[in-house]
């Protein structure tokens, strides 16, 4: 029987946890809501040509690309490091301090 | 096809004459494991030496990984076993020191790995033959650990600890140790099993969760918060406690197949003893042989030879000297613990008995550091110190060195 870990939490007892936390389930990094650790936040204006060079080289996966186009932040799971700023070549990405967009 | 563990089949016994690490060998070829990533090191190095010749001859189909360190070796044994492969590794002394951190992965990441130790002495000064420094220094990495008098105990516990290892209740790797030397090249008289029975007695390896299982994905090895690894902690120590009743299950169904029993301690003339030897490892052989000749002297004197040292059976260790109704117990370590008043096992047993409400008088011992050699006549002079401690006419040595020159 696999254990369904979207039912253990912080109240669980020990004795509920799986085998050396193992998580029996797939992509569940979604679950975890690392854009709480951010302090400056990526914010995208219409200077923006589309080009997708930010997309690639996000570490977090972070800006999702739909039909040839990318769509605004994941901010659920940006950590706001800067790179995809650096990156644009149109100035179309600014950093805002805070972890509101 | 899998085979079902609770069907026993009786062995018959063949007669050979081995050494430890051949006897270890005979029985990794018999249970044919899955992977074995491993380095060479004195003196384990026979253990993968001889299973790479079982594979070279086309006797087992083990993957053997050469490593280019036992840090790897660890490594790749966990990344084997979390994949669904059986897996095992030797070593020895430094080579189980560099696997340190991944020893802790292996046991908190639940995965029943067998490694079989040849114990060696931890530098400095360097050096290569037996003490108990090296699996002593693994003790509370969360391995369970078995020690060998041996080769016949060394080859048995070695096939008990598959079963032991992979039990859904326990799910925590199992470190076979077996002295340096001493019993690892010595060779000896050993009873072997056939291989149909062996194979039978450790079935197939069916991990219900595995890494390379498609469609049932899983994560191995997760970061946890502060909120859960607590929680985690205490699970693996319960799986540690639940261990004690496995081993004694597996070893009772050795004992259907070979006629050998085993317990987490071994008695030895312990019934109306006055005086008792707590040992572990080889030197119990010598221990029990002075006790034959001071038996026949009139002196009532026994060994409990330490075999289960994790999970501690302090219940049952407290209660067996409380039983043998003894006036002083002596404590051997082949090991020190540089905590200025006592080896391992001289803190932990006096704990155990003093936890137990047995308060008997007990003297700890070092013996046998990097290959000493270890006599009866040592073991005669501990039991005569011992009756003198008894009878209030010599204050306790604490921690005493036997065969030191001062």
């Amino acid at each position: 029987m696999r254990t369904d870990i979207t039912r253990i939490n912080e109240n669980s007892p020990y004795t509920d946890l799986t085998e050396g936390l193992q998580l029996y389930a797939g992509g569940t990094s979604r679950l975890f809501k690392t854009g709480e650790w951010r302090t400056n936040t990526p914010v995208l204006d219409d200077k923006c040509r589309q080009c997708l060079l930010c997309a690639p080289v996000c570490p977090d996966s972070s800006i999702p690309v739909k039909n040839g186009k990318r769509l605004d932040f994941d901010y659920d799971h940006c950590k706001g490091c800067g790179i995809c700023a650096k990156a644009c070549p149109f100035g179309a990405i600014t950093m805002k301090e805070g972890i509101e967009a | 096809m899998s085979r079902s563990r609770d069907e026993v089949v009786c062995s018959k016994s063949i007669p050979e004459r081995m050494s430890g690490n051949e006897a270890v060998s005979y029985a990794v070829r018999q249970v044919n494991p899955d992977v074995m990533p491993a380095f060479p090191i004195t003196p384990s190095t026979e253990i993968p030496q001889m299973v790479s010749s079982y594979i070279a001859n086309g006797e087992i189909d083990t993957e053997f990984i050469p490593v280019e360190s036992e840090h790897s070796a660890m490594s790749a044994a966990i990344g084997a076993e979390a994949a669904g492969a059986r897996t095992m590794t030797a070593t020895s002394s430094a080579g189980l020191a560099l696997m340190w951190e991944e020893l802790l992965l292996a046991a908190s990441n639940r995965l029943p790995i067998v490694l079989t130790l040849v114990n060696r002495t931890l530098s400095g000064p360097i050096n290569i033959n037996c003490d108990h420094s090296d699996g002593m220094g693994a003790r509370d990495t969360g391995w369970i650990q078995i020690y060998s008098e041996n080769n016949q105990e060394a080859y048995d516990n070695y096939i008990q600890a598959f079963p032991i290892a992979e039990d859904p209740r326990v799910h925590l790797p199992v470190m076979i140790c077996q002295d340096g030397f001493i019993t690892s090249h010595a060779v000896e008289n050993i009873e072997l099993l056939e291989d149909a029975p062996v194979k039978a007695f450790v079935g197939e390896y069916n991990p219900e969760e595995f890494l390379l299982n498609p469609g049932k994905p899983v994560s191995v090895g997760p970061y946890a918060v502060s909120a859960y690894s607590m929680e985690a902690k205490r699970a693996q120590e319960a799986a540690m406690e639940r261990a004690g009743e496995v081993i004694l299950e597996v070893a009772e169904r050795f004992r259907e197949m070979s006629g050998r029993s085993y317990g987490f301690f071994e008695e030895y003339r312990t019934e109306d003893a006055e005086y008792l030897m707590v040992i572990m490892g080889s030197a119990a052989g010598t221990a029990k042989a002075a006790v034959d000749m001071l038996r026949e002297e009139g002196h009532k004197v026994g060994i409990l030879k330490l075999r289960v040292f994790r999970p501690f059976p302090e219940k049952e260790i407290a209660e067996a000297i409380r039983r043998s109704g003894c006036k002083a117990v002596a404590i051997m370590d082949r090991c020190e613990s540089y905590n200025g008043c006592s080896g391992p096992l001289g803190s932990e047993i006096p704990a155990a008995l003093f936890r137990n409400k047995v308060m008997v008088e007990t003297v700890n011992y070092i013996y046998g550091l990097a290959g000493r050699d270890f006599t009866v006549e040592h073991v005669q002079d501990v039991f005569a110190e011992l009756e003198e401690v008894a009878q209030g006419n010599k204050e306790a040595p604490n921690h005493k060195y036997i065969g030191l020159r001062e």
